[in-house]
């Protein structure tokens, strides 16, 4: 099993998410996570995609059926060594005066904010890659996670060339 | 410059429609498509008021596939638009282009469920190649142009047009757009040369090739190059139940159809290749059996539209992406340059396993009249200029085998989607295309209850078409399969079709002719009268056999090299013959 991140460029039209994900509900791909948003070009919107699958075959044939989509305008599958790759977590703590100076190094440490502090709460912000976040949660579980949310992961290629230069993915193998 | 003529967005439907030139809409009125019907009421465009949206959708089919250009379905929203889903599924499944057009509630209701809503463009997303919900009359032109295009291009497919009701109702400057720029839209029309050069390679070098030649051929209309192709090269050819007719059968080198009801010689051919030349095809279950067993000697060339089609199923040794007529004229060239080797002896293997394994055509079983003989006795009798239509089950896999498939697109059936109930309409959308030809249905007794209210259509609508009911009392093919793997145990699939409806009355009520034949010199006379008749529908009912089985078969989930030709009968393949 291998997780790929696919980005995509769609034309910003209502249902559009819902083609996307409803291919892959259909053709029996599950969805990891899930981002979308417009791009500096308000016609044009950028869907983030981390999909598992077994195979390349499999994933070969996700892009294929995504290239069939009369809205999607290109595609390309980020590597992760030559893509940088966010994602934004906001996480709600039990924090009494013991503690709170604790998390606060904790959370600096890994360049993350304290965005909200109550007498037995706060909440803090932290972005990275899915492993730093990982290794921040670890660091917290600890101290008591109240609630927790994450966005999906966006990616973007490294390097000057940008997703609108680049071929449409249309391997034919 | 003139300003643009102010018109209703119904208006600008009508008119958008003329201009790509549709001559013939298939369709029932409703509350929220209303307005449309009003501008129609005017237009040189061809109205058939169906009993069923299904007909009208189905209709569509035929149309589209007995011309080569877009059918089109009209119907209002919620129920009117639910009952279009299986034959826009159907149209999905077997690449058929049609234009489905809808009425929705105003746009201020949708979402609220309100009378007669369904998300139309929701539900249908899956079975669609494109879909649009359009609620501004401005924007109706571009979506009816954009959505034809879609439909024919590359590999076609339906495409929906969900039309809101103030958007029909409301005026907006007309402005026909031409050709509409989608810019995520591009299929590959042109193969690559490289790859051509390589399959024409693989097609020298081959000792038991195979073209394997689908529907996609029929959707290009590539007979012409495809059977130039067979014969430069001497290759044999199968040809799938959707592609039946564009190598005639007459023609040595077909061997007929391939798969779970196919000849025995297709099936071997498949199995023993060592190079398959797929054309047009999509390597589906029902053609490959199991597929880790499918064709295991085989380099595998496939030409599609469809990248996706390509390696989806079986690896592909050499893909070749873009119109397949013109990768097989491309290959015709290349072919006349690079000589194939002698294929004599694979000729001669295919044609001894042909001559051993042929169809069983007997008139009678057990003084009962056999369904085979009656389809092969339509062949004979109509000849192979006729358009075929079929339902779906044993009448089906006997019509692919035994009528004249001697012509190209001539033989409609259901292939993908498998929808009992496609004969009637599909004819009848036939025969509107092609009214000096005469068309036929071979039909089932149970697939023609589903859809049998359109005889009443084509009574009314001066459509003749012929419907032959092969009325074996039950539901054949799944009884078959209650025989073979069910121990027998029929659940279910009496139809009690020997008592009721009596289908000749049945006909008669409907204004068609109707008769019965139970005997093969009442078949002869039965199909003689009702080739006489053209002022309306024939519908002949033949009583027959009802424990006739389909053979060859491959069980489902099993290896084609398990193919029977009767029950617990496998052929001799003599590999020593190779």
């Amino acid at each position: 099993m291998k997780t790929n991140t696919l980005s995509v460029l769609v034309q910003n039209r209502p249902g559009v998410l819902a083609r996307v994900a409803g291919l892959f509900a259909r053709r029996g791909y599950n969805i990891e996570s899930l981002a979308v948003g417009t791009t500096d070009d308000p016609e044009v919107s950028r869907i983030t995609i981390q999909v598992t699958v077994d195979s390349d075959l499999v994933l070969e044939q996700i892009v294929k059926q995504l290239n069939k989509l009369v809205e999607v305008l290109k595609i390309i599958e980020l590597e992760q060594h030559e893509a940088v790759q966010r994602e934004l977590m906001l996480i709600k703590l039990k924090a009494d005066p013991d503690t709170r100076s604790q998390i606060i190094q904790i959370v600096e440490l890994f360049r993350g904010k304290t965005v909200d502090v109550h007498n037995d709460s706060m909440v803090v912000e932290a972005t990275g890659s899915p492993d730093k976040l990982e290794a921040l949660l670890q660091m917290l579980r600890p101290y008591g996670i109240s609630e927790l949310v994450q966005s999906g992961l966006v990616a973007l290629g490294r390097g000057s060339k940008a997703l609108a230069d680049r071929g449409r993915i249309n391997r034919s193998r | 410059m003139a300003t643009a003529e102010l018109l209703t967005g119904a208006q600008a439907l009508v008119q958008s429609l003329e201009r790509v030139g549709v001559e013939v809409i298939f369709g029932i009125p409703g509350g929220a498509i209303l307005p449309a019907y009003d501008p129609l009421y005017d237009s040189k465009i061809r109205h058939i008021l169906v009993r069923h949206e299904q007909g009208a959708g189905h209709a569509a089919e035929g149309y589209a596939v007995a011309t080569g250009r877009v059918g089109v379905c009209m119907a209002t929203s919620g129920p009117g638009a639910t009952n279009l889903v299986t034959a826009i599924g159907d149209a999905y499944m077997d690449s058929v282009p049609i234009v489905a057009i809808t009425g929705q509630v105003g746009s201020a209701a949708i979402g609220t469920d309100a009378f007669q809503e369904a998300d139309i463009r929701g539900i249908t997303m899956p079975i669609t190649k494109h879909s649009y919900l359009v609620k501004q009359a401005a924007d109706i032109p571009k979506a009816v142009s954009a959505a034809f295009q879609i439909a024919a291009t590359g590999r076609p497919g339906p495409v929906l047009i969900d039309i809101t009701k103030d958007a029909l109702s409301s005026t907006a400057p007309f402005e026909w757009p031409g050709h509409v720029a989608l810019p995520g839209y591009k299929p590959t029309v042109k193969p690559h040369s490289r790859q051509l050069r390589e399959a024409a390679k693989l097609m020298a070098e081959a000792e038991r090739p195979v073209l394997y030649v689908g529907g996609g051929v029929v959707k290009a209309r590539a007979f012409e190059q495809l059977n130039r192709l067979v014969e430069v090269t001497g290759i044999p050819v199968v040809t799938t139940l959707m592609a039946r007719g564009s190598v005639p059968d007459s023609n040595p080198l077909n061997y007929g159809m391939p798969g779970m009801h196919g000849t025995v010689a297709a099936v071997g051919a498949l199995q023993r290749a060592d190079l398959i030349v797929a054309l047009g095809a999509r390597f589906d279950d029902r053609v490959t059996g199991r597929l880790d067993s499918f064709a295991p000697g085989a380099k595998i060339v496939h030409a599609d539209i469809d990248p996706a089609e390509i390696s989806k199923n079986r690896l592909a040794d050499v893909p070749i992406v873009g119109d397949v007529g013109q990768s097989v004229t491309a290959l015709v060239e290349l072919m006349g340059e690079a000589k194939t080797n002698d294929l004599s002896g694979w000729v001669r293997y295919l044609d001894h396993l042909r001559e051993r394994y042929q169809p069983d055509t007997e008139p009678l079983e057990e003084g009962v009249l056999s369904p085979e003989y009656v389809i092969k006795r339509i062949g004979e009798l109509v000849g192979p200029d006729a358009y075929y239509a079929t339902g779906v089950g044993q009448h089906q896999m006997w019509a692919a085998h035994l009528l004249p498939h001697e012509q190209p697109g001539r033989f409609l059936t259901s292939g993908g989607a498998g929808t009992m109930g496609y004969c009637v309409p599909a004819a009848m959308g036939a025969k509107v295309a092609h009214p000096d030809k005469p068309v036929w249905g071979i039909d089932g007794d149970g697939c023609f209850q589903m859809t049998n209210q359109e005889i009443t259509t084509c009574s009314l609508e001066g459509i003749p078409i012929k419907i032959a009911v092969l009325n074996n009392q039950v539901l054949g093919m799944v009884r078959q399969w209650q025989t073979l793997y069910y121990n027998e145990r029929y659940s279910n699939t009496n139809l009690h079709t020997d008592r009721l409806p009596d289908f000749p009355k049945l006909a008669e009520a409907m204004g068609a002719v109707g008769l019965r034949a139970e005997t093969p010199q009442e078949v002869d006379e039965a199909v003689k009268q009702a080739m006489a008749v053209d002022d309306r529908p024939v519908v002949i009912e033949f009583k027959v056999h009802k424990d006739a089985m389909v053979f060859p078969m491959v069980a489902a989930g099993t290896s084609n090299d398990d193919i029977k030709i009767a029950r617990d009968m496998a052929p001799e393949w003599e590999d020593d013959q190779l």
